[in-house]
């Protein structure tokens, strides 16, 4: 397998609600990606998307309808999905074209308009669950991730107070961040304070619904040294299923993501992940989560990683900084859109150019993952510089 | 090389959805007819028939001896064929619940009004192996009392009113 | 071993009926802000890459083909076009038999690489060959809503 680098990345504006289409916002941030390491579509040698279901944007066979937006006129192009785990699927998908020798460059697009869903994709969601056993109950998403914040709070003791800190710590780290939809400065009562959607989730605790589009640009070794001075490897990718039967796993722990975590880490070279990662982007779309995959990514013990957050090692200024970027819960929710750019926040990290969200002391390796469909799939990427 | 508030400034134009819906901007409405009719297949088919019989069934593998509920034709941990039938109680323990304010739609409950919040919860199954659950609702309980390890047992809808679905079992109350 | 129960009788199979319960809003995007408020005022509009010579139509932001922006190039480009290609449907799109047949085609727009499809309206399908001249007719005025089907249909010329 050959080595692979991101040498460019583009990013739209996250809102609830855009004018663009679907093709316009994967135009913006693919035309972005492109001119930022200065190639054309010439150059480019096939296309990968991904973009959660079609259900969302109202498009059926929406790969096929955005594949023209992301720069795949006539070119091979694959589309992906698995639910919200596609951002950070979708580059290693894009790495396989590449490591496997068949192509030298590759662009990997992620768009997502979750608000032609009017009022509310609330239907999609209905029919994530098994159609016979379970939706006659008329379930809502936000009910198993509240189940799985209950298992995780009532396995470890852990309080929704100290929880809240994880939305506290993202939404200041966003103002910082260009395309954010939500930043702002908030307080642990506020979160408490803010309407229980599903008990023990408040409004605070979720990332928002949004419109947004990203793109990277990948490049095999001898092409990624002629076209920027300041590669980012794809040093190790990772990636696994758990069973649908989601009622049977014990919640508290994903056991998925530490399978994936342990393929890219040995891929890798990485023995001691809480050590050897300097920078991550564990996925956030609720508080409880982002310390539900830290410690399914081994940076923290299990039960431990909630100490670690109220001493402040996961802040920007601390030992093991999470989510600089603000993450979703700060700069918003386009599902796929919203992995690649904690992709992209980490090849910003890794080259120092992520402005005033850069950490201190050079960080040279750094690890994103995202999860997605019935709390199933783990995928995980880690890049060095 | 970063990505600046200038690069970004014109990449995607904010709306409100009041300015969509005002015909501010031009758009298209659309309500596609999705409708399906779901095979049960034989497994989920003989779980819905014993429901409107009052009763759950559960199918036990024969190499790992787990007994799965819902019944699946095979196992997937051992990918072999699933063997005999197994009747399970109607009882169980509250592995995880929650309280919740809102319903399929996102649409807010009338809390302050005095509607119930709902609260579904995942139920292991006695009878069927550790960890096996099931999602359902919980209901004749103070939703802010409900406990991990709690003993619950199925409400079922009189026999008459039974059509062979989920909802057979109205939801699960405890049991002292 | 393949499963080893069956089905034996046709009555034993059993469904469960339910739906996807999903409406959209789509917008119309920023290059159709610009072509539907034109339809409206009776006019169309395209989208010009002086690069790979096309005209695009309906216009649209960029060029898939090299990747050129094209919002400072859209162009009006008239409302006749060619017959590129036609059929007749008796059918709804929902499987339904409509009660009268009507004709639909792909129209190239004259000067443009790219067309639209529409109805053909107050001609005989008999009469119609591929590369048929035709001119859009729009609803009137005060009727259009920025919509595609602010154009009636279109005729031959």
């Amino acid at each position: 397998m050959r080595r692979v680098a991101i040498v460019g990345a583009g990013l739209t504006k996250f809102y609830r609600n855009t004018l663009e289409t679907p093709k316009e916002l994967a135009y913006e941030a693919t035309k972005m990606a492109l001119d930022s390491c200065e190639m054309k579509l010439s150059d480019i040698d096939c296309v990968v998307h991904g973009t959660a279901p079609d259900a969302f944007d109202g498009v059926h066979m929406k790969g096929e309808y955005l594949s023209d937006a992301s720069g795949g006129y006539r070119k091979p192009y694959m589309r992906n999905f698995v639910g919200g785990g596609t951002g950070v699927f979708a580059p290693i998908h894009g790495w396989f074209h590449v490591a496997s020798g068949m192509f030298d460059t590759c662009l990997v697009v992620c768009e997502e308009k979750m608000s032609s869903a009017y009022p509310h994709p609330a239907g999609a969601f209905l029919t994530i669950f098994d159609h016979t056993t379970e939706q006659p109950l008329y379930p809502t998403l936000i009910w198993i991730f509240a189940i799985e914040m209950n298992r995780f709070m009532t396995t470890h003791g852990y309080r929704k107070e100290d929880i809240a800190l994880v939305a506290v710590k993202n939404k200041k780290n966003a103002l910082d961040h260009p395309s954010a939809q939500i930043p702002g400065e908030i307080t642990v009562q506020d979160v408490l304070n803010s309407e229980i959607m599903a008990w023990p989730v408040n409004r605070l605790d979720i990332s928002p619904t949004s419109d947004g589009a990203a793109a990277i640009v990948l490049a095999a070794e001898h092409v990624a040294r002629r076209v920027t001075e300041k590669p980012v490897w794809m040093d190790g990718v990772g990636f696994c299923l758990d069973t649908a039967y989601w009622c049977t796993r014990d919640l508290y722990y994903p056991d998925y993501l530490e399978v994936a975590a342990r393929q890219a880490y040995k891929m890798a070279g990485i023995r001691e992940p809480s050590k050897e990662i300097h920078v991550a982007e564990p996925y956030d779309p609720f508080t409880y989560k982002e310390l539900h995959h830290i410690e399914g990514l081994m940076l923290a013990p299990r039960g431990k990683s909630v100490q670690m957050l109220v001493d402040g090692v996961f802040n920007r200024e601390g030992n093991l900084p999470t989510s600089p970027s603000g993450g979703l819960l700060g700069v918003g929710n386009p599902i796929a859109a919203a992995g690649l750019m904690k992709i992209i926040e980490i090849f910003l990290q890794l080259r120092g150019e992520a402005g005033k969200r850069q950490i201190s002391g050079k960080p040279t390796c750094g690890v994103a993952n995202a999860w997605g469909d019935l709390m199933q799939v783990g995928t995980v990427v880690v890049m060095r510089s | 090389m970063a990505i600046t508030e200038k690069d970004v400034a014109k990449t995607a134009t904010k709306l409100s959805i009041n300015e969509i819906l005002e015909g501010k901007v031009l758009s298209v409405k659309w309500e596609p007819k999705l409708k399906y009719a779901w095979d049960n297949g034989p497994a989920i088919g003989r779980y819905l028939a014993e429901l409107k019989e009052g009763r759950i069934i559960a199918k036990k593998c024969a190499k790992c001896h787990r007994i799965m509920i819902p019944p699946r034709m095979f196992c997937e941990l051992c990918w072999v064929p699933a063997g005999e039938w197994v009747y399970v109680q109607d009882t169980g323990i509250v592995n995880t619940w929650v309280v919740s304010y809102v319903d399929w739609k996102a649409t807010r409950l009338d809390i302050k009004g005095g509607v119930r919040p709902f609260t579904p919860a995942v139920i292991e199954i006695d009878g069927a192996s550790k960890g096996m659950g099931i999602l359902h609702h919980l209901n004749e309980v103070d939703p802010w009392k409900i406990s991990r390890g709690m003993k619950v047992k199925a409400v079922w809808k009189p026999a008459k009113e039974r059509t062979g679905a989920i909802t057979d079992i109205k939801y699960f109350k405890p049991i002292e | 071993m393949a499963l080893i129960e069956r089905y034996q009788m046709t009555t034993d199979i059993t469904y469960w009926p339910g739906q996807i319960p999903m409406s959209y809003i789509y917008t119309v995007g920023r290059a159709g802000e610009k072509f539907f408020r034109e339809i409206m005022n009776g006019k169309m509009i395209g989208a010009r890459c002086e690069s790979c010579k096309v005209t695009y139509v309906p216009p649209r932001i960029y060029c898939e083909k090299c990747f050129a922006r094209l919002e400072d190039h859209y162009l009006e480009v008239g409302t006749k076009g060619t017959v590129h290609t036609f059929t007749r449907c008796y059918e709804a799109y929902d499987g339904t038999k409509k009660e009268t047949s009507t004709i639909v085609a792909v129209i190239r727009i004259d000067g443009t690489e790219g067309g639209l499809v529409h109805w053909l309206g107050e001609v005989d399908f008999k009469a119609i060959y591929i590369g048929m001249p035709v001119e859009a007719v729009f609803k009137p005025k005060k009727e259009r809503e920025g919509s595609i089907l602010d154009i009636k249909y279109f005729k031959p010329i």
